[in-house]
Protein backbone atom coordinates (compact mmCIF):
# COMPACT_ATOMS: atom_id res chain seq x y z
CA UNK A 1 0.00 0.00 0.00
CA UNK A 2 1.32 3.39 -0.99
CA UNK A 3 1.54 6.09 1.60
CA UNK A 4 -0.84 9.03 1.74
CA UNK A 5 2.00 11.29 0.59
CA UNK A 6 2.80 9.07 -2.42
CA UNK A 7 -0.81 8.89 -3.49
CA UNK A 8 -1.19 12.66 -3.31
CA UNK A 9 1.89 13.07 -5.51
CA UNK A 10 0.42 10.61 -8.02
CA UNK A 11 -2.88 12.46 -8.20
CA UNK A 12 -1.16 15.79 -8.72
CA UNK A 13 0.90 14.30 -11.53
CA UNK A 14 -2.17 12.92 -13.24
CA UNK A 15 -3.86 16.31 -13.07
CA UNK A 16 -0.78 18.07 -14.39
CA UNK A 17 -1.11 16.01 -17.54
CA UNK A 18 -4.63 17.32 -18.07
CA UNK A 19 -5.25 20.54 -19.93
CA UNK A 20 -8.01 23.03 -19.26
CA UNK A 21 -10.84 22.84 -16.79
CA UNK A 22 -12.98 20.85 -19.22
CA UNK A 23 -10.44 18.02 -19.19
CA UNK A 24 -10.05 18.21 -15.44
CA UNK A 25 -13.77 18.04 -14.83
CA UNK A 26 -14.13 15.29 -17.41
CA UNK A 27 -11.55 13.35 -15.46
CA UNK A 28 -13.48 13.95 -12.23
CA UNK A 29 -16.65 12.74 -13.92
CA UNK A 30 -14.82 9.59 -15.05
CA UNK A 31 -13.65 8.98 -11.50
CA UNK A 32 -17.21 9.47 -10.29
CA UNK A 33 -18.61 7.01 -12.79
CA UNK A 34 -15.96 4.42 -11.92
CA UNK A 35 -16.34 4.70 -8.17
CA UNK A 36 -17.56 1.29 -6.93
CA UNK A 37 -21.13 1.57 -5.68
CA UNK A 38 -21.66 1.62 -1.97
CA UNK A 39 -22.90 -1.54 -0.26
CA UNK A 40 -26.65 -1.22 0.16
CA UNK A 41 -26.30 -1.89 3.90
CA UNK A 42 -24.29 1.33 4.26
CA UNK A 43 -26.69 3.51 2.37
CA UNK A 44 -28.58 4.67 5.41
CA UNK A 45 -29.35 7.86 7.17
CA UNK A 46 -26.63 7.50 9.78
CA UNK A 47 -24.00 7.57 7.05
CA UNK A 48 -25.39 10.63 5.31
CA UNK A 49 -23.47 13.87 5.51
CA UNK A 50 -25.87 16.58 4.53
CA UNK A 51 -24.66 19.59 2.65
CA UNK A 52 -26.90 22.40 1.55
CA UNK A 53 -25.96 21.81 -2.10
CA UNK A 54 -25.05 18.16 -2.39
CA UNK A 55 -25.03 15.15 -0.11
CA UNK A 56 -22.30 12.66 0.70
CA UNK A 57 -22.60 9.19 2.19
CA UNK A 58 -19.60 7.77 4.01
CA UNK A 59 -19.08 4.40 5.71
CA UNK A 60 -15.96 2.86 7.27
CA UNK A 61 -14.75 -0.67 7.92
CA UNK A 62 -11.79 -1.60 10.08
CA UNK A 63 -9.87 -4.65 8.81
CA UNK A 64 -6.39 -5.87 9.77
CA UNK A 65 -5.42 -2.60 11.32
CA UNK A 66 -6.49 -0.50 8.33
CA UNK A 67 -9.52 1.69 7.67
CA UNK A 68 -11.48 1.11 4.47
CA UNK A 69 -14.00 3.63 3.28
CA UNK A 70 -16.98 3.52 0.96
CA UNK A 71 -18.61 6.72 -0.15
CA UNK A 72 -21.05 8.22 -2.61
CA UNK A 73 -22.60 11.54 -3.54
CA UNK A 74 -25.69 12.65 -5.41
CA UNK A 75 -23.70 15.25 -7.39
CA UNK A 76 -21.15 13.91 -9.84
CA UNK A 77 -18.43 16.52 -9.35
CA UNK A 78 -18.63 16.04 -5.61
CA UNK A 79 -18.54 12.28 -6.22
CA UNK A 80 -15.39 12.69 -8.32
CA UNK A 81 -13.65 14.49 -5.48
CA UNK A 82 -15.01 11.88 -3.09
CA UNK A 83 -13.30 9.24 -5.26
CA UNK A 84 -10.01 11.13 -4.97
CA UNK A 85 -10.35 11.34 -1.20
CA UNK A 86 -11.00 7.60 -1.00
CA UNK A 87 -7.91 6.95 -3.11
CA UNK A 88 -5.91 8.88 -0.55
CA UNK A 89 -7.45 7.64 2.68
CA UNK A 90 -8.97 4.21 2.10
CA UNK A 91 -6.74 1.34 3.24
CA UNK A 92 -4.57 3.50 5.46
CA UNK A 93 -3.68 3.08 9.12
CA UNK A 94 -5.75 5.31 11.45
CA UNK A 95 -2.59 6.98 12.78
CA UNK A 96 -1.47 7.85 9.26
CA UNK A 97 -4.87 9.33 8.50
CA UNK A 98 -4.70 11.45 11.63
CA UNK A 99 -1.15 12.61 10.86
CA UNK A 100 -1.74 13.31 7.17
CA UNK A 101 -1.47 16.74 5.65
CA UNK A 102 -4.02 17.04 2.88
CA UNK A 103 -2.49 19.23 0.22
CA UNK A 104 -3.29 17.74 -3.16
CA UNK A 105 -6.68 19.43 -3.51
CA UNK A 106 -5.00 22.83 -3.44
CA UNK A 107 -2.39 21.73 -5.96
CA UNK A 108 -4.90 20.53 -8.53
CA UNK A 109 -6.95 23.69 -8.29
CA UNK A 110 -10.06 22.25 -6.69
CA UNK A 111 -9.72 23.90 -3.33
CA UNK A 112 -12.80 26.01 -3.93
CA UNK A 113 -14.78 22.80 -3.55
CA UNK A 114 -13.36 22.34 -0.09
CA UNK A 115 -13.85 25.80 1.30
CA UNK A 116 -16.11 25.64 4.35
CA UNK A 117 -18.60 27.95 2.67
CA UNK A 118 -19.24 25.51 -0.18
CA UNK A 119 -21.76 23.44 1.59
CA UNK A 120 -21.34 20.33 -0.52
CA UNK A 121 -20.52 17.96 2.32
CA UNK A 122 -16.85 17.49 1.39
CA UNK A 123 -15.40 19.35 4.35
CA UNK A 124 -17.63 17.36 6.68
CA UNK A 125 -16.57 14.18 4.89
CA UNK A 126 -12.89 14.79 5.61
CA UNK A 127 -13.74 15.60 9.19
CA UNK A 128 -15.75 12.39 9.40
CA UNK A 129 -12.85 10.34 7.95
CA UNK A 130 -10.60 11.71 10.67
CA UNK A 131 -13.25 11.03 13.30
CA UNK A 132 -13.39 7.38 12.22
CA UNK A 133 -9.58 7.20 12.42
CA UNK A 134 -9.64 8.71 15.90
CA UNK A 135 -12.43 6.39 17.03
CA UNK A 136 -10.58 3.25 15.93
CA UNK A 137 -7.28 4.50 17.28
CA UNK A 138 -8.92 4.98 20.66
CA UNK A 139 -10.90 1.75 20.54
CA UNK A 140 -7.91 -0.46 19.73
CA UNK A 141 -5.35 1.64 21.56
CA UNK A 142 -3.26 2.02 18.36
CA UNK B 1 -36.53 52.71 -25.34
CA UNK B 2 -33.77 51.79 -22.87
CA UNK B 3 -30.21 51.56 -24.08
CA UNK B 4 -29.13 48.51 -22.11
CA UNK B 5 -25.47 48.74 -23.05
CA UNK B 6 -25.48 52.29 -21.80
CA UNK B 7 -27.12 51.19 -18.56
CA UNK B 8 -24.61 48.39 -18.15
CA UNK B 9 -21.89 51.01 -17.96
CA UNK B 10 -23.47 52.17 -14.72
CA UNK B 11 -22.62 48.82 -13.11
CA UNK B 12 -18.86 48.44 -12.61
CA UNK B 13 -18.94 44.76 -11.60
CA UNK B 14 -20.45 43.70 -14.93
CA UNK B 15 -17.19 44.62 -16.62
CA UNK B 16 -14.87 42.55 -14.44
CA UNK B 17 -13.43 39.44 -16.02
CA UNK B 18 -13.76 36.32 -13.87
CA UNK B 19 -12.09 33.31 -15.54
CA UNK B 20 -12.22 34.25 -19.19
CA UNK B 21 -14.91 36.82 -19.73
CA UNK B 22 -16.94 39.34 -17.75
CA UNK B 23 -19.49 37.71 -15.51
CA UNK B 24 -22.86 36.76 -16.87
CA UNK B 25 -24.68 37.56 -13.68
CA UNK B 26 -27.91 35.59 -13.43
CA UNK B 27 -28.21 35.43 -9.66
CA UNK B 28 -30.19 38.62 -9.25
CA UNK B 29 -32.82 37.05 -7.02
CA UNK B 30 -30.07 36.44 -4.47
CA UNK B 31 -28.70 39.93 -4.72
CA UNK B 32 -28.53 42.57 -7.42
CA UNK B 33 -25.46 44.50 -8.54
CA UNK B 34 -25.07 48.15 -7.63
CA UNK B 35 -25.01 51.08 -10.01
CA UNK B 36 -22.14 53.48 -9.61
CA UNK B 37 -24.43 56.13 -8.16
CA UNK B 38 -25.21 53.86 -5.20
CA UNK B 39 -21.55 53.04 -4.63
CA UNK B 40 -20.57 56.70 -4.97
CA UNK B 41 -23.35 58.03 -2.77
CA UNK B 42 -22.47 55.54 -0.05
CA UNK B 43 -18.81 56.39 -0.15
CA UNK B 44 -19.49 60.11 -0.39
CA UNK B 45 -21.60 60.01 2.74
CA UNK B 46 -18.90 58.12 4.60
CA UNK B 47 -16.32 60.58 3.36
CA UNK B 48 -18.22 63.81 3.96
CA UNK B 49 -21.26 63.45 6.19
CA UNK B 50 -20.85 60.45 8.46
CA UNK B 51 -22.34 61.27 11.82
CA UNK B 52 -24.93 59.63 14.04
CA UNK B 53 -28.51 60.66 13.34
CA UNK B 54 -31.23 62.16 15.55
CA UNK B 55 -28.73 62.95 18.28
CA UNK B 56 -26.24 65.65 17.51
CA UNK B 57 -26.71 69.38 17.47
CA UNK B 58 -23.76 69.74 15.15
CA UNK B 59 -23.66 70.33 11.44
CA UNK B 60 -22.78 66.80 10.34
CA UNK B 61 -25.42 65.15 12.47
CA UNK B 62 -28.08 67.53 11.15
CA UNK B 63 -26.97 66.86 7.61
CA UNK B 64 -26.96 63.08 8.06
CA UNK B 65 -30.34 63.12 9.80
CA UNK B 66 -31.77 65.12 6.95
CA UNK B 67 -30.42 62.66 4.40
CA UNK B 68 -31.78 59.70 6.38
CA UNK B 69 -35.25 61.18 6.71
CA UNK B 70 -35.20 62.18 3.09
CA UNK B 71 -34.38 58.54 2.24
CA UNK B 72 -37.49 57.56 4.17
CA UNK B 73 -39.46 59.98 2.04
CA UNK B 74 -38.00 58.48 -1.13
CA UNK B 75 -39.07 55.00 -0.04
CA UNK B 76 -42.50 56.29 0.93
CA UNK B 77 -42.98 57.77 -2.53
CA UNK B 78 -41.56 54.70 -4.26
CA UNK B 79 -44.24 52.45 -2.80
CA UNK B 80 -46.81 55.22 -2.39
CA UNK B 81 -47.30 54.89 1.35
CA UNK B 82 -49.55 57.43 3.02
CA UNK B 83 -47.04 58.71 5.57
CA UNK B 84 -43.27 58.78 5.97
CA UNK B 85 -43.63 57.20 9.40
CA UNK B 86 -45.15 54.11 7.87
CA UNK B 87 -41.67 53.28 6.56
CA UNK B 88 -39.53 51.42 9.10
CA UNK B 89 -35.91 50.88 8.20
CA UNK B 90 -34.67 47.38 9.04
CA UNK B 91 -31.63 45.37 8.03
CA UNK B 92 -33.57 43.53 5.33
CA UNK B 93 -36.68 41.49 4.61
CA UNK B 94 -35.74 38.84 7.16
CA UNK B 95 -35.56 41.38 9.95
CA UNK B 96 -38.78 42.97 8.75
CA UNK B 97 -40.61 39.65 9.04
CA UNK B 98 -39.08 38.96 12.43
CA UNK B 99 -40.02 42.41 13.67
CA UNK B 100 -43.58 41.97 12.52
CA UNK B 101 -43.90 38.41 13.82
CA UNK B 102 -42.72 39.54 17.23
CA UNK B 103 -44.58 42.83 17.52
CA UNK B 104 -47.81 41.79 15.84
CA UNK B 105 -47.66 38.57 17.79
CA UNK B 106 -47.31 40.36 21.11
CA UNK B 107 -50.30 42.54 20.40
CA UNK B 108 -52.69 40.23 18.62
CA UNK B 109 -51.83 36.53 18.79
CA UNK B 110 -53.34 34.44 21.56
CA UNK B 111 -53.43 30.71 22.21
CA UNK B 112 -55.34 28.88 19.49
CA UNK B 113 -55.11 31.72 16.96
CA UNK B 114 -54.04 30.94 13.42
CA UNK B 115 -51.60 32.44 10.93
CA UNK B 116 -51.66 31.53 7.26
CA UNK B 117 -48.57 31.20 5.04
CA UNK B 118 -48.27 29.45 1.69
CA UNK B 119 -46.41 26.37 0.55
CA UNK B 120 -44.12 28.45 -1.69
CA UNK B 121 -42.77 30.75 1.02
CA UNK B 122 -39.09 31.43 1.60
CA UNK B 123 -37.95 30.09 4.98
CA UNK B 124 -37.83 33.75 6.11
CA UNK B 125 -41.58 33.93 5.78
CA UNK B 126 -42.14 30.62 7.53
CA UNK B 127 -39.75 30.32 10.45
CA UNK B 128 -40.52 33.64 12.24
CA UNK B 129 -44.24 32.76 12.17
CA UNK B 130 -43.48 29.26 13.35
CA UNK B 131 -41.48 30.69 16.24
CA UNK B 132 -44.37 33.00 17.07
CA UNK B 133 -46.82 30.08 16.99
CA UNK B 134 -44.62 28.12 19.35
CA UNK B 135 -44.36 31.05 21.70
CA UNK B 136 -48.09 31.68 21.76
CA UNK B 137 -49.44 28.19 21.25
CA UNK B 138 -50.93 29.37 18.00
CA UNK B 139 -51.29 27.42 14.76
CA UNK B 140 -49.55 27.85 11.42
CA UNK B 141 -51.84 27.01 8.49
CA UNK B 142 -50.50 26.43 4.99
CA UNK B 143 -52.17 27.51 1.77
CA UNK B 144 -51.30 24.78 -0.77
CA UNK B 145 -50.02 25.32 -4.29
CA UNK B 146 -50.80 23.68 -7.60
CA UNK B 147 -48.47 21.73 -9.88
CA UNK B 148 -47.93 24.78 -12.03
CA UNK B 149 -46.51 26.51 -8.96
CA UNK B 150 -49.44 28.83 -8.29
CA UNK B 151 -51.31 29.42 -5.06
CA UNK B 152 -54.37 27.24 -4.84
CA UNK B 153 -56.82 30.04 -4.13
CA UNK B 154 -59.84 27.76 -4.13
CA UNK B 155 -58.43 26.32 -0.90
CA UNK B 156 -58.25 29.73 0.76
CA UNK B 157 -61.82 29.74 2.18
CA UNK B 158 -61.21 26.36 3.79
CA UNK B 159 -57.87 27.45 5.29
CA UNK B 160 -59.08 30.54 7.04
CA UNK B 161 -61.62 30.77 9.81
CA UNK B 162 -62.60 33.07 12.66
CA UNK B 163 -59.29 32.30 14.43
CA UNK B 164 -57.18 33.50 11.48
CA UNK B 165 -55.29 36.59 12.61
CA UNK B 166 -52.93 37.23 9.71
CA UNK B 167 -52.09 36.04 6.20
CA UNK B 168 -48.40 36.21 5.23
CA UNK B 169 -47.78 35.64 1.53
CA UNK B 170 -44.95 36.31 -0.86
CA UNK B 171 -45.51 38.74 -3.71
CA UNK B 172 -43.26 36.79 -6.10
CA UNK B 173 -41.92 33.29 -5.48
CA UNK B 174 -38.15 33.38 -5.09
CA UNK B 175 -37.85 29.81 -6.38
CA UNK B 176 -40.17 29.94 -9.38
CA UNK B 177 -40.92 33.56 -10.18
CA UNK B 178 -44.69 33.11 -9.85
CA UNK B 179 -46.44 36.45 -9.35
CA UNK B 180 -49.13 35.86 -6.78
CA UNK B 181 -52.56 37.52 -7.07
CA UNK B 182 -51.97 39.46 -3.88
CA UNK B 183 -54.68 42.04 -4.55
CA UNK B 184 -57.26 39.29 -4.73
CA UNK B 185 -55.99 37.74 -1.50
CA UNK B 186 -55.93 41.08 0.28
CA UNK B 187 -59.50 41.90 -0.77
CA UNK B 188 -60.68 38.46 0.27
CA UNK B 189 -58.92 38.74 3.63
CA UNK B 190 -60.18 42.25 4.32
CA UNK B 191 -63.78 41.19 3.79
CA UNK B 192 -63.12 39.00 6.82
CA UNK B 193 -61.11 41.63 8.70
CA UNK B 194 -57.88 39.69 8.39
CA UNK B 195 -54.73 41.78 7.82
CA UNK B 196 -52.22 40.72 5.16
CA UNK B 197 -48.44 40.85 5.15
CA UNK B 198 -46.71 40.75 1.77
CA UNK B 199 -43.12 39.52 1.50
CA UNK B 200 -41.90 41.75 -1.29
CA UNK B 201 -38.28 40.58 -1.40
CA UNK B 202 -38.74 39.42 -5.00
CA UNK B 203 -41.67 41.66 -5.85
CA UNK B 204 -40.46 45.21 -5.37
CA UNK B 205 -37.83 45.08 -8.14
CA UNK B 206 -40.06 43.49 -10.78
CA UNK B 207 -43.46 45.07 -10.13
CA UNK B 208 -44.78 48.54 -9.56
CA UNK B 209 -45.80 48.42 -5.93
CA UNK B 210 -48.46 50.81 -4.72
CA UNK B 211 -49.29 49.88 -1.16
CA UNK B 212 -52.33 52.14 -0.98
CA UNK B 213 -53.85 50.65 -4.07
CA UNK B 214 -52.99 47.12 -2.96
CA UNK B 215 -54.33 48.04 0.45
CA UNK B 216 -51.88 45.57 2.02
CA UNK B 217 -51.39 46.02 5.75
CA UNK B 218 -47.66 45.31 5.68
CA UNK B 219 -45.07 45.02 2.92
CA UNK B 220 -41.38 44.17 3.35
CA UNK B 221 -38.36 44.26 1.07
CA UNK B 222 -34.56 44.32 1.05
CA UNK B 223 -32.38 47.10 -0.31
CA UNK B 224 -29.77 44.81 -1.79
CA UNK B 225 -32.29 43.08 -4.04
CA UNK B 226 -33.28 46.37 -5.62
CA UNK B 227 -29.79 47.61 -6.52
CA UNK B 228 -29.20 49.19 -3.11
CA UNK B 229 -26.66 48.34 -0.41
CA UNK B 230 -26.77 45.28 1.81
CA UNK B 231 -27.91 45.57 5.40
CA UNK B 232 -30.80 47.91 4.75
CA UNK B 233 -34.41 46.94 4.27
CA UNK B 234 -37.91 48.19 4.81
CA UNK B 235 -41.03 47.25 6.64
CA UNK B 236 -44.03 49.21 5.50
CA UNK B 237 -47.01 49.07 7.80
CA UNK B 238 -50.28 50.95 7.85
CA UNK B 239 -50.19 53.58 10.54
CA UNK B 240 -53.16 52.09 12.35
CA UNK B 241 -51.30 48.79 12.79
CA UNK B 242 -47.91 50.23 13.64
CA UNK B 243 -49.56 52.36 16.33
CA UNK B 244 -51.05 49.28 17.91
CA UNK B 245 -48.04 47.00 18.03
CA UNK B 246 -45.19 47.24 20.56
CA UNK B 247 -41.52 47.71 19.68
CA UNK B 248 -39.41 44.68 18.91
CA UNK B 249 -36.04 45.89 20.10
CA UNK B 250 -35.28 48.16 23.01
CA UNK B 251 -32.47 50.67 23.01
CA UNK B 252 -31.51 54.19 22.18
CA UNK B 253 -33.59 56.44 19.91
CA UNK B 254 -36.74 54.34 20.29
CA UNK B 255 -37.69 55.95 23.58
CA UNK B 256 -39.15 59.23 24.76
CA UNK B 257 -38.31 58.97 28.44
CA UNK B 258 -36.60 56.29 30.43
CA UNK B 259 -36.70 55.78 34.17
CA UNK B 260 -35.98 52.50 35.89
CA UNK B 261 -39.68 52.21 36.62
CA UNK B 262 -41.08 52.88 33.19
CA UNK B 263 -40.09 53.74 29.66
CA UNK B 264 -42.26 55.76 27.31
CA UNK B 265 -41.66 54.73 23.72
CA UNK B 266 -40.91 57.18 21.00
CA UNK B 267 -43.45 57.83 18.25
CA UNK B 268 -43.50 56.21 14.81
CA UNK B 269 -41.29 55.29 13.07
CA UNK B 270 -38.56 55.66 15.70
CA UNK B 271 -40.30 53.28 18.08
CA UNK B 272 -39.11 50.47 15.80
CA UNK B 273 -35.62 51.73 15.08
CA UNK B 274 -33.67 51.07 18.26
CA UNK B 275 -29.96 51.77 18.35
CA UNK B 276 -27.88 53.16 15.53
CA UNK B 277 -29.53 52.24 12.28
CA UNK B 278 -27.80 51.68 8.96
CA UNK B 279 -28.32 55.34 8.04
CA UNK B 280 -25.81 55.40 5.22
CA UNK B 281 -27.38 52.21 3.87
CA UNK B 282 -30.72 54.03 3.84
CA UNK B 283 -29.22 56.87 1.83
CA UNK B 284 -27.70 54.32 -0.57
CA UNK B 285 -31.09 52.65 -0.94
CA UNK B 286 -32.68 55.99 -1.76
CA UNK B 287 -30.00 56.52 -4.41
CA UNK B 288 -30.92 53.17 -5.96
CA UNK B 289 -34.64 53.97 -6.00
CA UNK B 290 -34.00 57.39 -7.52
CA UNK B 291 -31.82 55.74 -10.16
CA UNK B 292 -34.70 53.43 -11.11
CA UNK B 293 -37.15 56.33 -11.21
CA UNK B 294 -34.80 58.28 -13.40
CA UNK B 295 -34.29 55.44 -15.89
CA UNK B 296 -38.02 54.81 -15.95
CA UNK B 297 -39.65 52.07 -13.92
CA UNK B 298 -42.12 51.20 -16.65
CA UNK B 299 -39.46 51.01 -19.36
CA UNK B 300 -37.31 48.81 -17.14
CA UNK B 301 -40.17 46.44 -16.39
CA UNK B 302 -41.11 46.27 -20.03
CA UNK B 303 -37.58 45.31 -21.02
CA UNK B 304 -37.37 42.77 -18.18
CA UNK B 305 -40.59 41.14 -19.31
CA UNK B 306 -39.44 40.87 -22.92
CA UNK B 307 -36.06 39.51 -21.88
CA UNK B 308 -37.71 37.02 -19.55
CA UNK B 309 -40.07 35.79 -22.27
CA UNK B 310 -37.12 35.38 -24.63
CA UNK B 311 -35.09 33.49 -21.99
CA UNK B 312 -37.96 31.19 -21.11
CA UNK B 313 -38.65 30.33 -24.72
CA UNK B 314 -34.96 29.86 -25.53
CA UNK B 315 -34.20 27.66 -22.51
CA UNK B 316 -37.15 25.45 -23.36
CA UNK B 317 -35.53 24.60 -26.68
CA UNK B 318 -32.90 22.61 -24.80
CA UNK B 319 -33.82 18.97 -24.88
CA UNK B 320 -34.25 17.42 -21.44
CA UNK B 321 -34.92 20.67 -19.62
CA UNK B 322 -37.60 20.66 -16.95
CA UNK B 323 -38.90 24.01 -15.77
CA UNK B 324 -40.08 24.09 -12.15
CA UNK B 325 -43.03 26.44 -11.85
CA UNK B 326 -44.93 26.77 -15.10
CA UNK B 327 -47.46 29.44 -14.31
CA UNK B 328 -48.18 31.92 -17.11
CA UNK B 329 -47.89 34.69 -14.59
CA UNK B 330 -44.20 34.78 -13.78
CA UNK B 331 -41.36 37.24 -13.72
CA UNK B 332 -37.60 37.20 -14.14
CA UNK B 333 -36.89 33.87 -12.45
CA UNK B 334 -36.40 30.57 -14.27
CA UNK B 335 -35.89 27.48 -12.14
CA UNK B 336 -34.99 24.30 -13.96
CA UNK B 337 -33.40 20.90 -13.99
CA UNK B 338 -31.22 19.74 -16.85
CA UNK B 339 -31.72 16.03 -17.69
CA UNK B 340 -30.82 14.16 -14.53
CA UNK B 341 -27.76 16.29 -13.88
CA UNK B 342 -27.52 17.41 -10.28
CA UNK B 343 -28.14 21.17 -9.94
CA UNK B 344 -24.86 21.54 -8.08
CA UNK B 345 -23.00 20.00 -11.04
CA UNK B 346 -24.76 22.27 -13.50
CA UNK B 347 -24.01 25.31 -11.35
CA UNK B 348 -20.33 24.39 -10.99
CA UNK B 349 -19.93 23.98 -14.72
CA UNK B 350 -21.72 27.23 -15.50
CA UNK B 351 -19.43 28.94 -13.01
CA UNK B 352 -16.44 27.72 -14.99
CA UNK B 353 -18.00 29.42 -18.00
CA UNK B 354 -18.34 32.70 -16.05
CA UNK B 355 -22.07 32.36 -15.46
CA UNK B 356 -23.40 33.01 -11.97
CA UNK B 357 -26.60 31.14 -11.11
CA UNK B 358 -27.96 29.84 -7.86
CA UNK B 359 -28.41 26.14 -7.19
CA UNK B 360 -30.05 24.26 -4.35
CA UNK B 361 -33.35 24.54 -2.56
CA UNK B 362 -33.39 28.37 -2.48
CA UNK B 363 -34.45 28.36 1.16
CA UNK B 364 -37.79 26.85 0.14
CA UNK B 365 -37.52 23.27 1.35
CA UNK B 366 -41.30 22.73 1.65
CA UNK B 367 -41.68 23.78 -1.99
CA UNK B 368 -38.93 21.40 -3.12
CA UNK B 369 -40.65 18.64 -1.18
CA UNK B 370 -43.90 19.43 -2.99
CA UNK B 371 -42.18 18.90 -6.35
CA UNK B 372 -40.27 15.87 -5.05
CA UNK B 373 -36.85 17.33 -5.84
CA UNK B 374 -33.82 18.35 -3.82
CA UNK B 375 -33.16 21.55 -5.64
CA UNK B 376 -33.06 23.39 -8.94
CA UNK B 377 -30.79 25.61 -10.97
CA UNK B 378 -32.16 29.13 -10.83
CA UNK B 379 -31.36 31.81 -13.37
CA UNK B 380 -32.74 35.15 -12.26
CA UNK B 381 -32.66 38.22 -14.45
CA UNK B 382 -32.23 41.92 -13.98
CA UNK B 383 -32.65 44.74 -16.48
CA UNK B 384 -28.89 44.86 -17.13
CA UNK B 385 -28.93 41.35 -18.56
CA UNK B 386 -28.90 41.08 -22.33
CA UNK B 387 -30.22 38.86 -25.09
CA UNK B 388 -26.62 37.85 -25.84
CA UNK B 389 -26.18 36.69 -22.27
CA UNK B 390 -29.28 34.52 -22.56
CA UNK B 391 -27.90 32.99 -25.76
CA UNK B 392 -24.59 32.36 -24.00
CA UNK B 393 -26.42 30.71 -21.08
CA UNK B 394 -28.31 28.42 -23.42
CA UNK B 395 -25.15 27.48 -25.35
CA UNK B 396 -23.36 26.83 -22.07
CA UNK B 397 -26.17 24.64 -20.80
CA UNK B 398 -25.88 22.59 -23.97
CA UNK B 399 -22.16 22.21 -23.26
CA UNK B 400 -22.89 21.05 -19.73
CA UNK B 401 -25.29 18.50 -21.18
CA UNK B 402 -22.58 17.20 -23.51
CA UNK B 403 -20.06 16.97 -20.69
CA UNK B 404 -22.40 14.86 -18.61
CA UNK B 405 -23.80 12.67 -21.34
Amino acid sequence: MKSIEEIQHEIVEEFENLGDWVERYNYLLELAKNLPPMDEKYRKKENLIEGCQSQVWLAAEFKDGKLYFQADSDALITKGIVALLLKVFSGQHPNDILDAQLWFIDKIGLSAHLSPTRSNGLVSMIKQIRMYALAYKTKYNL
Amino acid sequence: MLDINQLRNDFPILHHTLYKRPVVYLDNAATTQKPKVVIDTTSEYYAKYNSNIHRGVHFLSEKMTEAYESARQTVKQFINATYNHEIIFTSGTTESVNLLAFSFGEAFIREGDEIVVSEMEHHSNIVPWQMLCQRKDAKLKVLPITYTGELNLTALPTIINERTKLIAITHVSNSMGTINPIKEIIDFAHQRNIPVFIDGAQGIQHQIVNVQELDCDFYAFSGHKIYGPTGIGVLYGKEKWLEQIPPYKGGGDMIKTVTFEKTIYNELPFKFEAGTTNFIGAVGLAAALKYLNEKGRKEILLYETELYQYALQKIQTIEGIRIIGTSDNKTSIISFLLDNIHPFDTGMMLDKMDIAVRTGNHCTQPLMKFFGIDGTVRASLAFYNTYEEIDYLVDSLKKVKDLFS
